[in-house]
């Protein structure tokens, strides 16, 4: 899962990494409320699981009362790349004198972790100049192995103990947590001299959940989503009016390519899992049925048995004229499919 | 480099030429035991299942069961094992095996954290073995030897060599090549999770200097950049069989794991757009459909005559 901002900074700090002052928020009253506590200025940030807030205008300075009263609504109705606001920091403001970039990642051709620094942050990874990179294996990173990536950015002093010490503490936290990336992006170097992390980004592999029931106060799911999980599904839900149901991540991402070759818009993506069966497929079909934007359904399955399927209600004379030709075999009642399917089994 | 061919199926002098043992971890569970079976059937020569606790026991009437892989490796001297076991209990049936001395891995449960993975991995290095997957569906000779859990219909022997991330996709799009006359040489599932213990590019090492091989079909789906390094594999080395790719994920969105856990566009890392233009460079056709692959595969023959 992907944390916000807002939560990795929660880690950030029981990992004694240096942060601004911030506190989050959900409403404009919990917002003044930390106005007071903070103290102006500051900046506002939406809280939202995907990069690019600052050029959306999710990123605002506040400098007094009114434009709080102005800036708290306008960025908590925000909607970034299809993603409404969760929450709302505020942030103190602070003088920077350099943006740093580091971060920690799960380096998948390698096979190993991997730390990127460079003296060149606040855009975006892609755009990060002179980047050092180094492999750590299992992620530990040992003494002499943070002090050299401090001197390959060229820190010196206390400014190069400090870095090493954050770099350190992030891969400590990578570690425990089971993080697929940790990144700080900035790390800024303060007028005083001091390094703090400036917005954070955390990325936890969801196979390691049953080892962090900790972290499962982040864990923000949809009815459905839920529905999903435990039936052991893979569902993202999309913006389309077609559901795509199948077995098997790779034929239901193919078939929901082939729908938009033919300029269908898919509205979910359901894998219900190699092993599919009855009871899978009925609930994946019960699901959808709960998705309000649904106008159809298209179902992939790779099984090499007999369906028997019970189709009744508006438009199924339809459905079954278009399903004559095929090898499912459509019945008006459930008992009569239930009776077709045990008898067609036992011949 | 592994020599695949040589523990799937061994030397004409062997005396287990063409029926190398296999070992099933995890054997009693609803879903070991229901591909155990599948395999036998197949002609998989299943010579051992471990469950611990139920040592002693046969499997089917007569497979025995053993407590540890140690114990199934002493009595039958198998160098492979295909690992059924739920997903928090990898590692554990992992490091089982590969101290035993098994030599090639088939790892099929999904879910299995990464960490657990990399430290299976690191045992799997110090020790010279091979894991295959996880979240895999398994490697296999067609019509000589299956160890996974694909079914039989879509595979025939032949001369094209299948890597693929994903199970569904490989069943389609063999069951599409079979249909046009090209059988399958070998078929590897690398599997679906972000890190693989047998990548594109090792699975390319092993299949690349088959003989008689006639083609090459390589199934890749979003996330990870492991298509584009093999691309780029076969245009270091000059490799001229005709070969053929699908991506499966072009309309998928960013940033939502599609299914696979290593199934994610993070950025630009990851996307379908930098896998195919990739493929494209190194002058490989990329299908739109699981359909058109023998289709390519026959114009990439013809224009190499």
């Amino acid at each position: 899962m992907r944390l916000l901002e807002f939560q990795a900074k929660e880690l950030f700090r029981e990992y004694g990494i240096n942060l601004l002052p911030s506190k989050a928020s959900k409403t404009i009253e919990e917002g003044k409320i930390h106005a007071k506590e903070l103290g102006y200025p500051f900046v506002i940030k939406i809280q939202v699981p995907v990069g690019g807030r600052g050029k959306a205008g999710g990123i605002q300075k506040c400098q007094n009362d009114d434009e709080l009263e102005l800036k708290y609504p306008q960025v908590l109705g925000l909607t970034i790349k299809g993603e409404k606001a969760r929450a709302i920091l505020l942030e103190k403001m602070a003088d920077i004198k350099k943006e740093l970039y580091l971060s920690i990642f799960l380096n998948r051709s390698k096979r190993c972790y991997t730390i990127i620094a460079s003296p060149e942050g606040g855009v975006e990874i892609e755009s990060v100049k002179n980047q050092i990179i180094k492999e750590v294996g299992l992620g530990n990173v040992s003494d002499e192995i943070a002090r050299e990536v401090a001197k390959e950015m060229k820190l010196d002093g206390k400014l190069a103990d400090d870095f090493a010490d954050i770099l350190q503490k992030l891969a400590k936290l990578t570690v425990e947590k089971e993080a697929e990336l940790a990144e700080i992006n900035p790390l800024a170097i303060m007028q005083d001299g001091s390094l703090m992390a400036l917005d954070g980004k955390f990325v936890t592999d969801d196979n390691s959940n049953f080892r962090h029931d900790e972290l499962q106060k982040y864990q923000e799911k949809t009815e459905i989503e839920e529905r999903a999980e435990k039936s052991g599904f893979s569902l993202v839900e999309l913006d389309g009016d077609i559901a795509v149901v199948g077995n098997g991540a790779g034929l239901v991402m193919s078939t929901l390519d082939m729908l938009s070759d033919n300029g269908g818009k898919p509205a979910c993506f359901l894998d219900v899992g190699g092993g599919a069966t009855t009871e899978s497929v009925y609930e994946a079909l019960t699901l959808i049925s709960k998705m309000n934007r649904v106008k159809g359904i298209l179902v992939n399955l790779l099984i090499s048995l007999p369906v028997f399927s019970r189709l009744k209600g508006t438009e199924s004379e339809k459905a079954r004229e278009m399903l004559k030709n095929s090898r499912t075999k459509i019945y008006d009642s459930i008992e009569d499919a239930i009776n077709a399917a045990v008898m067609g089994i036992k011949k | 480099m592994t020599d695949i061919f040589r523990l799937l199926r061994g030397n004409p002098e062997d005396s287990d030429y063409k029926k190398k043992g296999v070992i099933v971890q995890g054997i009693t569970g609803a879903y070991g035991s229901l591909h155990a079976k599948n395999m036998m059937s197949y002609g998989t020569n299943i010579v051992a299942g471990v469950t611990p606790g139920k040592g002693g026991q046969k499997f089917e009437g007569k497979v025995p069961i053993y407590n540890t892989v140690k114990e199934a490796v002493d009595a039958t001297d198998a160098k492979i094992s295909i690992v059924f076991v739920p997903a928090k209990f990898f590692l554990d049936a992992a490091k089982d095996a590969l101290e035993a001395g098994i030599k090639l891995l088939v790892a099929i449960p999904e879910h299995i954290p990464v960490r657990d993975t990399m430290e299976a991995l690191e045992l799997a290095t110090q020790n010279g073995a091979v894991i295959i997957g996880p979240n895999t569906p398994g490697i296999m000779i067609p019509e000589l030897i299956k160890i996974g859990i694909m079914p039989p219909t879509p595979f025939k022997a032949g001369r094209i060599a299948v890597l693929s991330k994903s199970g569904t996709l490989l069943y389609e799009i063999c069951d599409a090549l079979t249909s046009a006359g090209f059988g399958q040489s070998i078929t590897i599932g690398v599997g679906g999770d972000p890190i693989n213990g047998t990548r594109m590019i090792d699975a390319f090492e092993m299949v690349k200097d088959i003989p008689d091989l006639e083609g090459l079909v390589i199934i890749g789906e979003i996330g990870g950049d492991s298509e584009e390094v093999l691309a780029q594999r076969i245009i270091d080395i000059g490799f001229k069989k005709p070969t053929v790719a699908y991506i499966a994920g072009r309309a998928a969105p960013k940033e939502k794991r599609m299914g696979h856990a290593g199934a994610i566009v993070m950025g630009t890392y990851g996307s379908a757009e930098s896998k195919v233009s990739m493929f494209n460079r190194a002058n490989i056709p990329v299908a739109k459909r699981p359909s058109q692959v023998p289709v390519l595969l026959a114009g990439k023959m013809q224009k190499s005559d």
